[in-house]
């Protein structure tokens, strides 16, 4: 370890799968980073991915990482920042050596690669595998699987760092790690210092939703306002060895650092704040202290941990069938009473035409969101009704959107604005492994 | 024009903020006073039983409070209350990101932000 008076420098450029790009590049130009993270992944996304792997054994891997690898690399190879990634999602060999391509095609002499496997967990669980959290087996679930992903953590992570990685690459990792293990790394904290792996585990669960902690997510005009919302900027931690961080962004840009967006990422997501569990360590983030310091500078500290899970979680993805939506809308005087008689006939219709799966009506404008928290709705002069059903039978789902596109000739006057789709659906679900089972490995591509 | 503007009476909005997340079919919603003096009002106004109560037709499940004293914070874990999951639910809002304004939108108990805690 090398004294490390200065603190460490690690930002986000992305919260998940579709957020913005341009600021990401911002931050790593001007951001002085040591390390970026783009956090891509999500519980269905790597169920999404895992199919578009069964159709085209080189995908799989985050739709937009092209555009990403494109604009990042340049800027973080000059300013010397290392990008950590999940963008792998169900297929980082072919991620990897996307950006291996990518890299060369720009340019790039030695630009180094680090791909990590072994999230894939599905030759290691079987059939007979009891779900977490509810009764029953995998096989129970009556569904055709897609794919099997352990939460990996920092120990997965390490060994890739050690080789001096410019970028590492890989599918499920848990969110926090991406951000504890270049911490770990850096400053030389043990494995079993639970407090100081807490502490890392904070400062990742701050930034992993990128500007959901710098004013993004947290408008609420004439009552929580947040300047230039149209160009936020991502996060930055300043993280010091003792574990605190100071949380903020760059000069210049629109957004807010305050105690009260940092408090509603403390525990977004969170359940008992004594006890958030990550495959690293059970952190405690139920005594942090939080106090502004400046300007768009927000102070945390005092998380602390315990014992990391004995199991790793990990996502089973299942297909889900289809997901079916339509709706057509209506305007001006009596439009709700015309939404509502719309909502009558296609109730008729669907019985009669043999619609028998999982569905719903709502009419947007009056009865939607809140329809069954049974909130009231008022009358409203701009309204659709959606209808949406969720079916493992296609045609089931076409005849659907056959029946809402006929209200537009044999419906209530006005309706206009058909809209249908059909897109396809998944479901996941929740296991517990043995860590022995689950054995990660890094390899290197050099362009 | 705000709600309270519009009911006469005074809401949650009008004294915190919050933010939704999800996790399988459980909703947790957390709150936060803006100022430190309304805390007490806060804490009697969003029981865990009164959020069960208002919204027992979503949260099919248990609610569990957890208070953050310090930093002037509750936060609600509710059970079975995303109409499934992400996985099943019919809601145009699968996640419940909206469930943060079920809880804003409720009325705060007694008729004074600034009123002292019950002994």
């Amino acid at each position: 370890m090398n004294g490390h008076r200065r603190a460490f420098r690690i930002g986000t450029g992305a919260g998940f799968s579709s957020d913005r790009l341009s600021p990401a590049v911002d931050l790593a130009q001007r951001g002085g980073l040591d390390v970026l993270v783009l956090e891509c992944l999500g519980e269905r996304t790597v169920a999404f991915a895992h199919r578009d792997r069964m159709l085209d054994p080189r995908k799989g891997y985050d739709a937009h990482l092209d555009r990403r690898m494109r604009a990042l690399l340049p800027v973080c190879k000059s300013a010397g920042v290392t990008i950590i990634t999940n963008m792998g999602a169900a297929n980082p060999r072919a991620a990897a050596e996307r950006t291996l391509t990518i890299a060369r095609e720009l340019g790039f002499s030695g630009l180094r690669i680090a791909c990590i496997e072994g999230d894939d967990v599905s030759a290691q669980i079987a059939p007979d595998h009891p779900l977490l959290g509810e009764p029953g087996t995998l096989a129970d679930v009556g569904r055709p699987i897609v794919g099997m992903n352990a939460y990996l953590g920092i120990d997965s992570v390490l060994p890739a760092l050690r080789e001096k990685p410019d970028v590492v690459i890989g599918g499920r990792f848990a969110d926090p790690s991406m951000y504890l293990a270049p911490l770990v790394h850096h400053f030389g904290w043990r494995h079993d210092d639970y407090d100081l792996l807490g502490a890392g585990t904070l400062v990742g669960h701050l930034l992993e939703c990128g500007m959901q902690v710098t004013g993004g997510y947290f408008a609420d005009p004439g009552i929580k306002d947040v300047p230039d919302v149209a160009h936020c900027g991502y996060p930055i931690a300043e993280v010091a060895s003792d574990g605190s961080a100071v949380i903020t962004k760059l000069d210049g840009t629109g957004g807010c650092v305050t105690t009260a967006t940092v408090k509603e990422q403390l525990l977004y997501e969170v359940h008992d704040p004594a006890s958030y569990l990550t495959p690293d360590v059970t952190a405690d983030f139920s005594k942090v202290a939080i106090g502004q310091v400046g300007a768009n500078k927000v102070a945390v500290s005092n998380a602390r941990g315990h014992e990391r899970p004995r199991e790793l979680k990990v996502t089973v993805g299942f297909d889900g069938g289809f997901l079916a939506e339509a709706g057509v809308s209506y305007a001006g005087p009596g439009a709700t009473g015309r939404a509502r008689l719309a909502v009558a006939v296609l109730s008729a219709r669907f019985d009669e035409i043999g619609i028998k799966s999982a569905r719903r009506i709502d009419v947007i404008g009056v009865d939607s969101l809140f329809a069954t928290a049974g909130v009231a709705a008022e009358e409203s002069r701009d309204v659709r009704v959606r209808v949406v059903l969720r079916t493992t039978d296609r045609n089931e789902a076409e005849l659907m959107l056959w029946e809402v596109e006929s209200l537009l000739c044999c419906g209530p006057a006005g309706g206009g604005g058909y809209r249908g789709r059909i897109t396809p659906a998944v479901v996941t679900k929740s296991v517990l492994i043995d860590r022995g089972l689950v054995r990660p490995r890094t390899e290197m591509h050099v362009a | 024009m705000s709600a309270r503007a519009q009911s006469g009476r005074r809401i949650v909005r009008d004294i915190a903020h919050a933010r939704s997340g999800d996790k399988g079919d459980t909703s947790n919603v957390n709150v936060w006073v803006y100022d430190p003096a309304d805390f007490a009002l806060l804490k009697e106004t969003l029981t865990a039983e009164r959020v069960k109560r208002e919204l027992g037709a979503l949260v099919r499940g248990d609610v569990r409070r957890y208070v953050i004293e310090h930093l002037h914070g509750l936060n609600f874990v509710m059970e079975h209350a995303l109409e499934g999951g992400v996985n099943a639910s019919l809601n145009l809002d699968s996640h419940g990101k909206s469930w943060s304004y079920l809880i804003l939108q409720m009325p705060l108990a007694g008729r004074s932000s600034k009123a002292p805690p019950r002994a």
